[in-house]
């Protein structure tokens, strides 16, 4: 099936299976690897985009449901004034180790600091308890966006 | 990991798709927000020919406060409602049960008609909507029609639809004084499925306890709703209620799960009493 989706910011159209998760279609068809794929069943959060404005597992979309939507990976969040924020506090502090579920946790992240205004310690766990990392145990990872938010206001 | 194969359809209207789900000869399956269904699809659990897309038809998304109450369309997302952008004739109870289904990104695509629809056992959206007294509207091949959440889920994955039906919304009736309610819910982690959910509800002289994941499917609880609706009665009486409606809908439960549904029941009836 052919679809056509606006993909950060540019008109993209690909014929695509309609098995094809939206993930598989970002990673494989695209060749946008900043989404990354943990669990494939919606646990992990690793795989998390955002779709017209919402943030989206991208392993439980499939590509042909999304036909006609807007679309933002990590790749075309590179100037968002969050964003910008949330990258230096995670680098402040030490809000990663290997890195593999940092792109689900910042579009997440950012998610959370887009809906909520100066989100607490309390909150933000309970707000990013649909992204799993197996490294910093959490402690790095909230403190940087409760930092975000300050910082944003 | 990905589905077996399967066709795929973007129907415009209900009767394009209910008409689409009815073919015979080939297993159609709707698809909303699919938060549930894509992830057997993938795992290969469920399996399916055909997949209808239903997530656009603008006859499921109808939302409208009426002097009955609330009519609220199949395709309302748990985070439309979490967020508040439905009117709350409810006091609160569906926004605080929304915010605790799942995760957010799941939220924001998984819908309340998809939640009865699949009927899981551990679902929140079923004990909710009994203790609200709601109806679901059904439409397909032979027309209208209207029953009580209560009889409409009828067992594990299992509600009254017929090969072509698909709920088009709910009707909640509006509390007739302001509504007390109780909520509470036990998962192993946030928005793991539940292993108790509790609702209680009071409007005058009329209450309802209702309790899921102790059987098949969200049931009333009727020794209990009578007990909270006659008085303040002891918490002693209570528990000897609560008991009798365990050894009734869930007699095969282990002590750790009658002390476990027995605790979801009371955290929810003291929540509602707390509010008088």
């Amino acid at each position: 099936m052919n679809i056509t989706l606006e993909l950060n910011g540019a008109k993209v159209t690909h014929d695509v299976e309609p098995r094809e998760t939206l993930a598989d279609f970002l990673r494989e068809r695209c060749g946008l690897t900043a989404t990354h794929l943990g669990c494939e069943h919606g646990a992990c959060g690793a795989c998390t985009v955002v779709v017209e404005g919402q943030a989206t597992r991208s392993c439980l979309a499939l590509a042909v449901m999304c036909d006609g939507r807007s679309i933002f990976t990590l790749e075309g969040l590179r100037t968002d004034s969050v964003m910008e924020v949330l990258r230096r506090q995670f680098h402040a502090c030490h809000a990663l180790q290997c890195g593999f579920c940092t792109p689900g946790m910042l579009i997440m992240a950012r998610d959370i600091l887009r809906r909520l205004r100066r989100p607490d310690a309390r909150t933000v766990r309970h707000e990013l308890s649909g992204q799993i990392c197996r490294c910093t145990g959490y402690a790095s990872i909230v403190k940087a966006i409760v930092a975000a938010g300050q910082e944003l206001q | 990991m990905k589905s077996a194969p399967f066709e795929y359809v973007r129907p415009r209207t209900v009767a394009e798709a209910s008409a689409a789900l009815a073919q015979d000869g080939i297993a159609a399956s709707a698809i909303a927000g699919g938060q549930s269904l894509i992830p057997m699809l993938n795992l290969r659990v469920a399996l399916t020919d055909l997949l209808v897309d239903i997530s656009r038809l603008e006859e499921l998304k109808a939302v409208r406060e009426t002097s009955g109450g609330l009519e609220l369309g199949a395709l309302t997302t748990h985070a439309a409602i979490e967020d508040g952008k439905v009117p709350d004739l409810f006091g609160g109870l569906m926004r605080r049960v929304a915010g605790q289904i799942s995760y957010r990104a799941v939220r924001n695509y998984g819908t309340i008609g998809g939640s009865v629809a699949f009927a899981d056992p551990a679902a929140d959206w079923p004990p909710c909507l009994i203790a609200l007294g709601t109806r679901v509207r059904v439409r397909g091949p032979k027309g209208a029609r209207s029953e009580p959440v209560a009889e409409f889920v009828r067992g594990a994955y299992s509600t009254s639809l017929a090969p072509g039906e698909i709920i088009v919304g709910f009707d909640i009736p509006r509390p007739p004084a302001p509504l007390r309610w109780g909520f509470a819910k036990v998962a192993r982690k946030s928005g793991a499925f539940a292993e108790s959910i509790a609702v209680a509800t009071a409007r005058a002289a009329e209450s309802s306890v209702v309790l899921a994941g102790a059987s098949l499917h969200a049931r009333l609880l009727p020794s209990a709703s009578k007990h909270v609706a006659a008085s303040n009665g002891s918490e002693e009486a209570l528990r000897a209620a609560i008991a009798s409606d365990l050894d009734a809908i869930a007699s095969t439960a282990d002590a750790y799960q009658r002390r476990l549904h027995t605790a979801t029941v009371l955290k929810a009836v003291r929540e509602m009493r707390a509010q008088r």
